[in-house]
């Protein structure tokens, strides 16, 4: 199990959705650089990401890492979000049958999965039907 | 640079191969690929590996596997770049001969795989994908493949069933090979009838989970011409990497660094794509030999799967693309992957493919990828 620090140093990310914008050519990056890949700027902003946007592609996970075994099957998606980032989420409370490109989605805190009775419990983003 | 030349291959039968050792079936190969170059020694080795320490908890692979092959102390390095370690090992063995650092070098690919339980084995291969913000969310290599061909097939209209046919022409070539995990055919109603993995992938879209070693022997040219085997060149090699977090990419259904890799290798050995005769590719998943023929510019973007279903990439097709079987037929035993699509080629280049010989082959091309393409290898063989 590795120590809780790999956790909670994404914190920022995971659970207020902090993005990087650069200050030179405004790319909005997440998670956060050092560099911008674009411009090579190293000067960035704090942002928050844009909290609704649009799956652009998704599938069914039935066969998962043994972490997921008691989830599956779940659905994962790539959305855009209303600012541009993109990012990759599970998509929680939507019948699979419903699931489409183009879907309305909105960002949501969840419970991701836990590390047993005395282990961390991981939260995050899921994506849910806007 | 001097000009390199592979005189010697080695490579055993794969598959589940539990009575083995991943140093047994490395030291196996390596040896077929010494006696098959006339050689007891070598100056220096390179072995891809993605995952040694993940899959059978050893790590220092050069220093272990040198011993074992009776070589120490030559130098010798692991190399890694997730499934194209062992493209990537090919890459700095050719390096070191070319450079004049070395003469004869043995490159080498392994990966030890069935020890763990299917969803460990998972795992392991995940860590090849953003583990902080892909892996984090239960994504599995299926799944980015999923996501890609899902966009692929919206955008394009590639159908499901184009992607089955890569399966069944692989599988075609593959009953050829005797040394393939899977030698056998299958039907297009058995991929499309085979559990879903990852919608819209099927089991029988995935390349299986495999142990298994591959090993070349590289010396400069001048030594090649002395033996009694035709001299088969690498003539270009070209590296390129992307963002390895498919959210990032500019276009998810375009491989950039297969692009890249494969610009820069034709340019060093002065070639065209079209001047090409037989190709090995990085086919994980049936997608991705779509993708990649895309990239190479064998097709247009997008008509991947069109042009598998006109038979481009067949045997006997304009373009025969994996006539070893591919990783679906043959196996993917991931390090070794892209060794072995050399060995092939050099098959193919010497004349000895048998039943799935590629008639008068003069121009060979590899291409092995890492993760969805987050690194790409490619490499140009010719022989004289």
């Amino acid at each position: 199990m590795p120590t809780p620090a790999r956790y909670w140093r994404e914190i920022p990310q995971r659970y207020r959705y902090e993005a990087g914008q650069c200050r030179k050519c405004s790319l909005i990056l997440f998670p956060p650089r050092l560099v911008c890949p674009r411009c090579k700027g190293r000067e960035f902003e704090t942002v928050t990401l844009a909290e609704t946007g649009k799956i652009i592609t998704y599938t069914i996970i039935r066969v998962p890492p043994h972490q997921f075994v008691d989830q599956a099957p779940y659905a994962i998606g790539i959305v855009e979000l209303d600012n541009g980032v993109r990012l990759m989420g599970q998509v929680v409370d939507c019948p699979f049958e419903e699931l489409k490109t183009g879907l309305r989605v909105r960002l949501e805190f969840r419970k991701m999965m836990d590390e047993g009775e005395a282990g961390v419990i991981y939260y995050g983003y899921k994506f849910v039907p806007a | 640079m001097r000009e390199v030349a592979i005189i010697g291959v080695g490579m055993t039968k794969w598959g589940e191969l539990w009575e083995k050792s991943l140093r047994t079936i490395f030291v196996e190969t390596s040896l077929l690929a010494m006696d098959d170059a006339g050689v007891d020694h070598v100056d220096s080795m390179y072995i891809g590996s993605m995952s040694s320490g993940l899959f059978v908890g050893q790590e220092h692979l050069g220093s272990l596997l040198a011993d074992y092959l009776g070589q120490k102390p030559i130098p010798a390095a692991r190399v890694e770049s997730a499934c194209a370690s062992g493209g990537l090992a090919l890459r700095l063995g050719f390096i070191e001969v070319a450079s004049g650092m070395s003469d004869i070098v043995l490159v080498a690919g392994v990966e030890k795989m069935t020890d763990l339980n299917p969803n460990e084995a998972t795992y392991a291969l995940g860590t090849a994908a953003d583990q902080e913000y892909e892996g984090y969310h239960g994504i599995t290599f299926p799944g980015l493949y999923a996501l890609i061909a899902k966009a692929h097939m919206e955008r394009y209209g590639t159908t499901r069933e184009q992607l089955a046919m890569v399966a069944v022409k692989n599988h075609e070539n593959g009953s050829h090979n005797p040394l393939a995990q899977f030698p056998f055919r299958i039907t297009l109603e058995a991929v499309l009838n085979s559990p879903l993995v990852a919608d819209p992938l099927r089991v029988l879209d995935c390349s299986p989970i495999t142990d298994g070693a591959a090993a070349v022997v590289l010396a400069p040219v001048e030594v090649a011409k002395k033996l009694k085997k035709p001299v088969v060149k690498i003539i270009g090699s070209g590296h390129a990497t992307d963002s390895i977090a498919l959210a990032q990419r500019e276009d998810i259904t375009w491989l950039e660094s297969t692009y890249q890799a494969a610009r820069k290798a034709l340019a060093m050995a002065g070639k065209k794509i079209e001047e090409i005769n037989v190709f090995e590719v990085h086919d994980c998943f049936t997608i991705a030999e779509i993708l990649v023929i895309e990239a190479l510019g064998l097709v247009d973007k997008g008509k991947g799967g069109q042009a598998v279903e006109a038979g481009l990439t067949k045997l006997d097709g304009r373009f025969p693309v994996n006539p070893s079987g591919g990783l679906k037929a043959k196996g993917h035993p991931v390090g070794a992957t892209g060794v072995a699509q050399a060995i092939e080629i050099v098959k193919q280049l010497r004349g000895e493919a048998g039943a799935r010989q590629v008639k008068a082959a003069r121009f060979g091309l590899t291409q092995n990828m890492g993760g969805t393409g987050g690194s790409s290898v490619v490499h140009v063989f010719a022989v004289d």
